[in-house]
């Protein structure tokens, strides 16, 4: 690709901004933030239009030797190029989200807001792995502000449990980076996703770098901080959070700790597993009876991305083809929800799922949005969550049909815990006064909320859209870990399978009658 | 080696004594109205020291060229390095320390002088090639810094701050004696050469108890754990300014010597060492982390943060490679910066009335009074914590890169765990500058000059600071070598 540091130039719009928030007041730096926000949405499209489907595996690149010890290295694949869309797209939302429930300190809100923006596009741009590191870290510190000032009652032991808990997860992983640069010689990823470490070392690093994933993903039983982070958050906190810092966990598994390791992959795949099948049955059952709105999310998030696990150890290119359009699919959905519960938020202060009722009457609109939005995050055929989940299982029913049986329960519990929760907010009679007379969407929640339902519709009919760009990497990355790939139990026979659709389709019915 | 050249390698120490004795004529004779100008004359003579300094760092001088008066004294780019970080935190004492002094009206001419004189015995410490070379230097330094601690003569906390410092640190040049005469008697010489040379064949028991008795006398003096009790009461009790100063010049000067006796006298017996390097920087770690947390004033607090920061660094010296040597250099630039930064802040939290702030409590809500401090306490907190991208992370990803490198996994990996523990306490004050009701209680106004360091500070310790990584890697670098060539 061209010489034009775009990239660079997506990092650094949203930098100069946050720093420029701090000397605005409050309405010039909303204004600002949301001009950076979209100025950086439009560069992700021209990105996403240049980005070579097909081309080379890396694009976009750029490297200056400024440092010693690492580089300025930027590149981005398919998997990248998705996450960083992602990242852009919701950005305008959440600052569309804090525009007039944040009332207090908004030029350092919107700072933060663009800092964590630059340090998520950073994440999954960075081509150093020690750069990689630092703008992996370096998000804890506005999500700590973000969670501890502008944050609800509990704010305070939540941003403390976010950050140490994110902490000492990542720390461990420098270690691990410290010695693979040793050993490899090199901080460069695109090269240390193809050197081959010594499978007693691997077992090693793999645990490192796990400690830091697991943490982020989050995964059962380390997802303890994520609850407390969302549910004390602000809402836009809770949709960046929700939409974008958890799949740096997942990002994080399908850029290092596979490729790079792939026989220690394969020999804790089991552990992720059975991690990942505590983690859908357990939450989904603790999201069952929760009473606030943001918790119940929250824990159905550590569910959902438990199928994110299971496909991505699923050592095959649906399972990691599944987890990444979970992951996106995630990010949209579980950032709708999170925007759905703000928005009534805003009117009533309460997240008290009792204190709502029967929202469809006085508010049509936004029940209509908020159903589509369930819908999709049970996974509903047409809406994104399906592909992701029907992959993510197809996938993993070809290493472990254990596994698939009861992560398919989690289907059923999450449409159980998401239809309880939407019938006990939108359905019903109208029993709370003044949750009665709340009015329905206005312009700006609009703004926010069909986007969102566009692309959750989008992703959901037509995949092929999000495929395309990652084909080559998951099948690269396939090709990588095969040689690791645990042997499955269930022997499915493909057939004469032209594209990856149809074989999908066949297995429908085996795959229903798991459960 | 005949005496003129000898003469022009201490050229640095030549001014800074002809420097600090005319200073003393002026001081004598002026009185404390002269205290401005003599202060503008020491700066000036540090400066001109450190210009005089320099060359010997760039050209990475190293070998036989740089011993002067045989072998007692090295000018070598290791000893250059660590001076000019003297200098300057010796410079930015001497410029932070009238508006305090000021309010006291303590202002007095020997301070100047004082500074002056320390920095000079520093300069010595980390030059000496010599066990007495090396007493010498460490004895001009704590003369001085006695003085210094005990400087607010009204205030019965800088009373004390300044005995307790005076015990504590003759008790600790007492065992660093004891060590030295041990290792004179079973070596037969003095000098670090010969020591090196003498216990190239093995070690002797009484030889190993001289450097046990040393390393606990150098711990003493950068307050490394258990060694460390001292600390927080000095810190405390001596003036701010004083403060800043004993957190930054000496444990550079004292971790200079320590890296010198170490490495060169007693570096072909690493192995007899390293493991209680190891566990002195482990401890410090733990210890400076806990014994943080329950800290309520800020200079306590960032005594025990230097209780930490000393064993981040000492974490390079336990690998006994130049990497490592390197990566503490690297840190210690660091973590001057770091400490000016916070100390210079700290200076800056005053109520309306001009009194200095020292509870944490009472900085509760500063982010909305003061944003542009708060932000830079802020800055200075995460940055000694080691959260990227601020420049602090460098310097403990360094010294664990030389740990893991040097193949010692399990010491990088239970040091950075322990930095978790230290992340808490420093987010505890971020905590309360930002989170917290405003107490309203900093009011006062900044004097230019503070603001003017606090600003260069986190200039360096921000982000920007990435960029001197190459430049100042080199320089580390070299003087790192430097250092395993001197003998």
């Amino acid at each position: 690709m061209g010489g034009f540091p775009i990239l660079s130039l997506m990092l650094l719009v949203p930098l100069a901004a946050a720093v420029a928030c701090l000397f605005l007041d409050a309405k010039a730096a909303r204004n600002l933030a949301l001009i950076a926000t979209l100025v950086d949405l439009l560069l992700g499209i021209v990105l996403w239009q240049n980005f070579d489907v097909g081309g080379a595996q890396w694009q976009f690149t750029e490297r200056v030797e400024l440092f010693s010890g690492f580089s300025y290295a930027l590149g981005i694949d398919g998997i990248a190029l998705l996450l960083i869309e992602l990242s852009v797209f919701l950005m305008p939302i959440c600052i569309g989200a804090s525009w007039k429930s944040i009332d207090k300190r908004v030029g350092e809100y919107m700072g933060a807001f663009l800092l964590m923006e630059t340090l998520m596009i950073g994440v999954f741009a960075a081509q150093d792995i020690f750069l990689f590191y630092m703008f992996f870290e370096a998000g804890l510190i506005p999500m700590y502000l973000i969670i501890g000032i502008w944050g609800g009652q509990d704010r305070i032991y939540a941003a403390y449990k976010f950050f140490l808990y994110t902490l000492l997860g990542s720390v461990l992983m420098l270690v691990a980076m410290l010695y693979m640069v040793n050993v490899a010689g090199t901080t460069d990823i695109p090269t240390l996703m193809v050197y081959d470490f010594d499978p007693s070392v691997q077992t090693w690093l793999w645990l490192a770098f796990f400690a830091s994933f697991a943490v982020k993903m989050p995964m059962w039983p380390v997802h303890t901080w994520l609850p407390a982070a969302h549910v004390q958050a602000p809402t836009a906190g809770s949709v960046i959070l929700a939409g974008v810092l958890l799949k740096m966990g997942g990002y994080g598994f399908i850029r290092f700790s596979l490729p790079m390791f792939p026989e220690a992959s394969s020999t804790f795949a089991s552990l992720i597993w059975g991690l990942s099948m505590a983690a859908v049955v357990i939450t989904s059952l603790i999201a069952l009876v929760q009473h606030d709105m943001k918790k119940l999310i929250a824990y159905s998030s550590v569910a959902h991305m438990a199928i994110v696990t299971i496909g991505l150890f699923a050592f095959n290119q649906q399972g990691l083809e599944g987890s990444m359009l979970m992951m996106l699919s995630h990010g949209l959905v579980s950032g709708a929800l999170f925007l759905s519960v703000g928005i009534i938020y805003d009117r009533l202060h309460t997240r008290e799922i009792d204190r709502y009722g029967g929202l469809s009457i006085n508010m049509p609109r936004y029940a209509l949005f908020f159903l589509l939005f369930t819908m999709a995050s049970i996974g509903l055929p047409g809406t994104s969550g399906f592909v992701g989940e029907f992959l993510s299982l197809a996938g993993i029913y070809e290493v472990s049909t254990w596994t698939t049986l009861v992560c398919a329960t989690g289907i059923i519990l999450g449409a159980a815990y998401m239809l309880y929760l939407y019938r006990r907010v939108a359905f019903g009679e109208q029993k709370n006064a003044d949750a009665a007379a709340m009015a329905d969407l206005d312009v700006r929640e609009y703004l926010m909320v069909v986007p969102l339902a566009l692309a959750v519709l989008w992703m959901g009919i037509y995949p092929e859209s999000f495929i395309a760009p990652m084909r080559d990497d998951i099948a690269a990355l396939e090709a990588r870990i095969a040689r690791a790939a645990p042997e499955g139990d269930s022997k499915v026979a493909m057939g004469a399978a032209t594209s990856k659709e149809t074989p999908a389709h066949e297995e429908t019915a085996a795959h229903e009658g798991a459960h | 080696m005949d005496w003129s050249q000898s003469l022009r390698l201490i050229a640095p120490e030549e001014t800074l004594s002809i420097a600090g004795l005319v200073l003393l004529l002026v001081a004598a004779w002026g009185g404390d109205k002269a205290s401005r100008l003599i202060s503008i004359l020491a700066v000036a003579a540090l400066v001109a020291a450190s210009a005089l300094v320099a060359p010997a760092l760039c050209g990475g001088a190293m070998g036989p060229d740089t011993s002067a008066f045989f072998g007692q004294f090295y000018a070598d780019a290791f000893a250059s390095y660590a001076k000019i970080l003297i200098y300057i935190s010796a410079a930015a004492t001497l410029v932070i320390a009238p508006a305090f002094f000021e309010r006291y009206n303590a202002m007095r001419a020997e301070f100047p002088v004082l500074v002056i004189f320390a920095a000079l015995g520093m300069g010595i410490m980390v030059s000496a090639g010599d066990l007495i070379t090396l007493y010498i230097g460490l004895e001009m330094n704590s003369l001085a810094a006695y003085v210094l601690a005990a400087f607010l003569r009204n205030d019965g906390r800088s009373d004390e701050a300044g005995l307790k410092y005076f015990v504590l640190g003759a008790l600790a040049s007492g065992i660093l004696l004891f060590g030295m005469s041990l290792t004179y008697g079973f070596t037969g010489t003095t000098s670090f050469s010969g020591i090196n040379a003498a216990l190239a064949g093995g070690l002797s028991n009484g030889a190993l108890f001289g450097i046990v008795f040393m390393l606990a006398g150098l711990a003493f003096k950068i307050s490394a754990v258990p060694f460390h009790m001292w600390t927080p009461d000095v810190y405390e009790g001596a003036p701010t300014p004083v403060t800043t100063f004993f957190a930054t010049a000496p444990k550079v000067a004292a971790l200079g010597l320590t890296m010198r006796v170490m490495l060169d006298a007693f570096g072909e017996q690493a192995a007899a060492w390293q493991q209680i390097v190891l566990f002195v920087s482990l401890a410090s770690i733990v210890v400076g982390a806990l014994g943080a947390i329950g800290q309520s004033n800020i200079k306590r607090l960032m005594a025990y943060s230097s209780i930490n920061n000393v064993g981040f660094i000492l974490v390079g010296l336990a690998v006994a490679t130049p990497e490592g040597a390197s990566a503490m250099l690297f840190y210690l630039a660091i973590y001057v910066a770091m400490s000016l930064g916070g100390f210079v802040a700290i200076l800056m939290l005053k109520d309306e009335n001009g009194n200095y702030v020292e509870e944490i409590a009472k900085l509760a809500g500063l982010s909305r009074t003061r944003p542009a401090l708060a932000l830079g306490i802020a800055m200075v907190m995460f940055s000694l914590a080691g959260i990227p991208p601020l420049f602090g992370f460098w310097g403990k990803f360094l010294v664990f890169k030389a740990a893991v490198d040097g193949g010692m996994i399990a010491l990088a990996a239970l040091g950075f765990a322990a930095s978790v523990i230290g992340a808490f306490y420093y987010l505890k004050v971020v905590k309360i500058i930002y989170f917290d009701e405003p107490a309203d209680v900093v009011k006062g106004e900044s004097d230019i000059w503070h603001k003017l360091i606090l600003l260069v500070s986190c200039v360096v310790i921000s982000p920007l600071g990435f960029l001197l990584t190459k430049w100042l890697g080199s320089l580390t670098d070299a003087a790192a070598l430097a250092l395993f060539h001197a003998l």
